[in-house]
């Protein structure tokens, strides 16, 4: 009896909402878009998109007066739920110690009552990869920082916002670095080339040694040795030998790129290039590979002196030009809430409007394989959606409202308590 | 004039070009509503802004049709153009300047322009309480170090409050090197009034050699003292206070030591929680001059909201949007924009943030931060309305001189490459080595 009631009160909590939104213009992405349109939700998903839909007897209408509704945003790369103030080692669960961690998942360490969860979700983005590791160079995490897990921004505990807590197997490919930026260092410190390059060299050793490891357990495995002793980060990597989980090879550079994308094809991993900036010639090896690509912010400054001045902004474009798919992540957290902007900044130099807002919702699904629930605003997918009184990408406009799972989050945070308590000071 | 020589080989410059007319452009003046119509340029000066113009003769004409045109953006907050910016040795470090370390080729400059913008208020970094002198420059790319100086606009200095001057989340602090005085909020404080306390001795001893002189009694001139002469610059007046501040208490803080030495603070720079004390801050007169929606990147910062520019300028402070970065730098327009989403400024307000507001918290809106009759030809023209992540600057007009063109820029790029590409090529293992270009 306990049991049910127990299992009717969660199932009632999960049980997202129904209703019908109507008098809005529809971005479904997938779809040109529909004006004068209506979406019903039932339990949370998108039953129904149209201009001509009629309300089911007794359902909750909600009227959108004429805003736009776009399918919730997906930052594809954040520290979420992982890091709160950057400059506080105590709250950072980033970047864990030794160089190869496969069996660690962001997930279970995601503070649900992160501040920056209702902030980033009042911009509209619904979901995020939570990466184990952050890029600045500061935090370790080694070669294998552990897995990228996929949230959905709402829900009272992780579980709750699990998408995918192992979507994909970080990698940070060793390159030749230069120069390290350490906390509290006013400039990145200097590394002699010949110091680099022993670095690099006894860091691509170690890779290759690791997974030589993870090959022969997994024979171990195949084979049903009675002998073999159950060993917690080699497990974690069989999904990713066998091809089933991705690896996020983070590599920034034509270089490293080059070298990353050709050990992935040795190892055949099924790879999502990541951290991109500057790939040069490499741009050819990645139309190759045919691998997708989750760039940075395309307002990092060119990494050259003499490169173009809107060099990164037009990143997209040209990978977009190549017909390679891509998807926009912010690696870090303070910002997650422009990824959005940072789309609308890349159509601003060259990349057609219609794929920016991809590049932040259908592109993403597709890379991190939640094309058949989210990205869209498609009959059968998850009702995560974002009310605005216009183009989301842009910075003047309002998010009136979002909806993950077509539950109203509000877009109420942090911010806006402060704003309105302050305001009000007499 | 300090620099007569430079000022006048630009002078001469402007003189020689033949005066400039844009033509159809959606002009946004930002002190007067916007108009689609025509400016002159003429003499490096903006000489009529309206709907119909008198073209002079052998003026150039650009058409700018479907285009718009603002006043050029003016930072108030920037480390670009700089070879250094932190004296980080002691803690009162008013003897270095930031007009000494201008490197006017470095690439930042360009990038800035590339954006729009058009004046930078060069600051020495935070890292000391009292922090170095500051510089104000016209993004004139191609001129030198000299030449950028913003002639005639008040020298400032930089102040620095919190986490930064006491060193939080520097290495030295956490026991790897020796602790430098201030390591807390109540130091910084002593700091400031131990530095004023001996500027007040200083100004004294000056004023009663001065007296004495003119009484024509013997005196014996005080012994110059390159640290206090600019803090007394600031008891008299003559040069502003920019102070980097965070959180509400430290602001109130400096507002009232700098009342209790008899001078005021000219901008607070970032003042994240300048929200909580919005009323403080106007009442005092000072500036402030922040970020748009940078947060929680520091624990000062975690009460950061990107409505602090909307509500002090609500509450009537002087307020201005900064990038302190050489990225944001590049598009501070949006940075503007997102004002309006956060707090609801109205786009005269939001553009006013990175124009004639900096131009006033530098009390340099006399020559420039409008699109105005008499003052400096410096616009920006854009291809979409500026407060549009889709705008892209198209040309970039300082003193009335063409300084960036998108399209120059982009004719410009076969060749650059291949110049490049050359120089790769001559540094390649086993190529022809040219002439050795190096005595040693």
């Amino acid at each position: 009896m306990r049991a049910l009631y127990l299992a009717a009160a969660l199932a009632a909590a999960l049980h997202a909402e129904t209703f019908l939104l109507r008098n809005v213009t529809v971005h479904p992405v997938s779809d040109p878009d529909i004006p004068n349109a209506a979406i019903l939700v039932r339990d949370g998903r998108i039953a129904d998109v149209g201009t001509r839909l009629a309300a089911p007897k007794g359902i909750r209408v909600i009227d959108g007066k004429g805003q736009h509704v776009f399918p919730g945003m997906i930052n594809s790369a954040t520290m979420i739920g992982l890091s709160e103030v950057g400059a506080v080692s105590a709250g950072n669960d980033v970047g864990e110690a030794g160089d190869f961690n496969p069996q660690l998942r962001p997930l279970i360490a995601v503070n649900p009552d992160s501040e920056h969860i209702p902030v980033t979700r009042a911009n509209g983005i619904t979901s995020v990869v939570t990466l184990p590791v952050s890029l600045t160079g500061t935090s370790g995490g080694g070669i294998i920082p552990g897995h990228a897990s996929l949230l959905r921004l709402d829900g009272w505990t992780w579980e709750e916002m699990e998408i995918n807590r192992a979507a994909a197997m970080v990698l940070q490919f060793p390159e030749v670095r230069l120069s390290i930026n350490t906390p509290g260092e006013l400039r990145p410190v200097r590394i002699p080339f010949l110091e680099a390059r022993r670095t690099y060299e006894s860091r691509l050793r170690d890779l290759t040694t690791f997974f030589e490891n993870a090959r022969r357990y997994q024979r171990a495995r195949t084979a049903g040795d009675a002998q073999l002793r159950t060993d917690i980060r080699l497990e974690a990597m069989l999904p990713v030998l066998e091809g089933k989980v991705p690896v996020l090879l983070l590599a920034g550079n034509e270089r490293a790129i080059r070298e990353a994308l050709a050990f992935g094809g040795r190892e055949k991993l099924k790879v999502i290039l990541g951290g991109v900036r500057d790939p040069g010639a490499a741009m050819a090896a990645i139309k190759a590979a045919g691998v997708p690509v989750i760039l940075r912010e395309p307002t990092d400054l060119p990494g050259r002196e003499d490169d173009p001045y809107d060099h990164n902004y037009s990143l997209p474009a040209r990978l977009h030009k190549e017909g390679i798919r891509f998807a926009l992540g912010s690696f870090n957290n303070q910002f997650a809430r422009n990824i959005g902007f940072q789309a609308a900044f890349a159509a601003a130099y060259g990349l057609p409007p219609q794929e920016a807002l991809r590049s932040v919702t259908l592109s993403p699904a597709t890379i991190w394989g939640q094309d058949d629930s989210l990205g869209s605003i498609e009959k059968g997918k998850w009702a995560d959606l974002v009310l605005a009184d216009g183009d989301i990408l842009e910075p003047r406009t309002n998010v009136t409202q979002v909806f993950i799972h077509g539950r109203e989050t509000g877009v109420e945070s942090k911010h806006t308590r402060l704003y309105r308590r302050y305001l009000a000071r007499p | 004039m300090k620099h007569p020589y430079s000022l006048a080989l630009l002078t001469q410059a402007i003189l020689a070009a033949p005066p400039v007319v844009i033509r159809n452009a959606h002009v946004i003046p930002v002190t007067r509503p916007a108009f689609t119509g025509s400016v002159v340029i003429e003499n490096g000066r903006i000489r009529q802004a309206a709907e119909q113009v008198t073209v002079p003769q052998g003026a150039t004409i650009i058409d700018a049709a479907g285009q718009y045109l603002m006043p050029g953006i003016i930072d108030c907050h920037s480390h670009i153009g700089v070879e250094a910016i932190n004296e980080g040795s002691v803690s009162v470090s008013s003897m270095a300047g930031i007009e000494d370390v201008i490197a006017p080729e470095e690439i930042a400059i360009y990038r800035a322009l590339a954006g729009g913008v058009t004046t930078a208020n060069v600051l020495h970094g935070s890292a000391n309480s009292i922090g170095g002198k500051c510089a104000v420059i016209k993004l004139r790319w191609g001129a030198s170090a000299r030449e950028m100086l913003f002639e005639g606009a008040k020298p400032g200095i930089k102040f620095a409050l919190g986490e930064n001057p006491k060193r939080t989340n520097s290495p030295s602090s956490r026991g790897a090197g020796t602790a430098r005085y201030p390591t807390t909020r109540m130091g910084v404080e002593d700091v400031i009034r131990e530095a004023f306390t001996e500027a007040k001795a200083y100004q004294k001893e000056w004023r009663e050699y001065q007296l004495k002189t003119e009484r024509r009694e013997p005196a014996i001139a005080p012994r110059r003292d390159f640290k206090l002469e600019p803090l007394v610059d600031v008891l008299e007046n003559r040069r502003f206070v920019h102070a980097h501040c965070y959180r509400s208490d430290e602001i109130l803080m400096l507002l009232r030591v700098a009342e209790e030495f008899g001078f005021r603070i000219r901008t607070l720079q970032h003042v994240l929680e300048g929200y909580k004390v919005a009323k403080e801050i106007a009442a005092h007169g000072a500036g402030a001059s922040t970020f748009s929606d940078w947060w929680a990147y520091k624990v000062e910062a975690y009460d950061a909201i990107p409505y602090n520019a909307a509500i002090m300028l609500k509450k009537g402070v002087l307020v201005s949007i900064n990038s302190d970065s050489p990225d944001v730098i590049r598009r501070l327009n949006t940075e503007a924009a997102k004002t309006m989403r956060y707090g609801g400024l109205t786009e005269t307000e939001a553009l006013s943030l990175i124009t004639i507001n900096p131009a006033r918290q530098l009390e340099i809106d006399g020559r420039v931060g409008s699109i105005d009759t008499g003052k400096d030809a410096d616009l920006v023209l854009f291809d979409k309305h500026p407060l549009s992540n889709y705008a892209v600057a198209q040309k970039v007009f300082v003193d009335g001189e063409l300084r960036f063109d998108r399209a120059r820029d982009l004719a410009a790029r076969p060749e650059r490459e291949a110049a490049r590409q050359a120089l790769l090529e001559r540094e390649r293992p086993g190529a022809r080595r040219a002439p050795a270009r190096r005595a040693q």
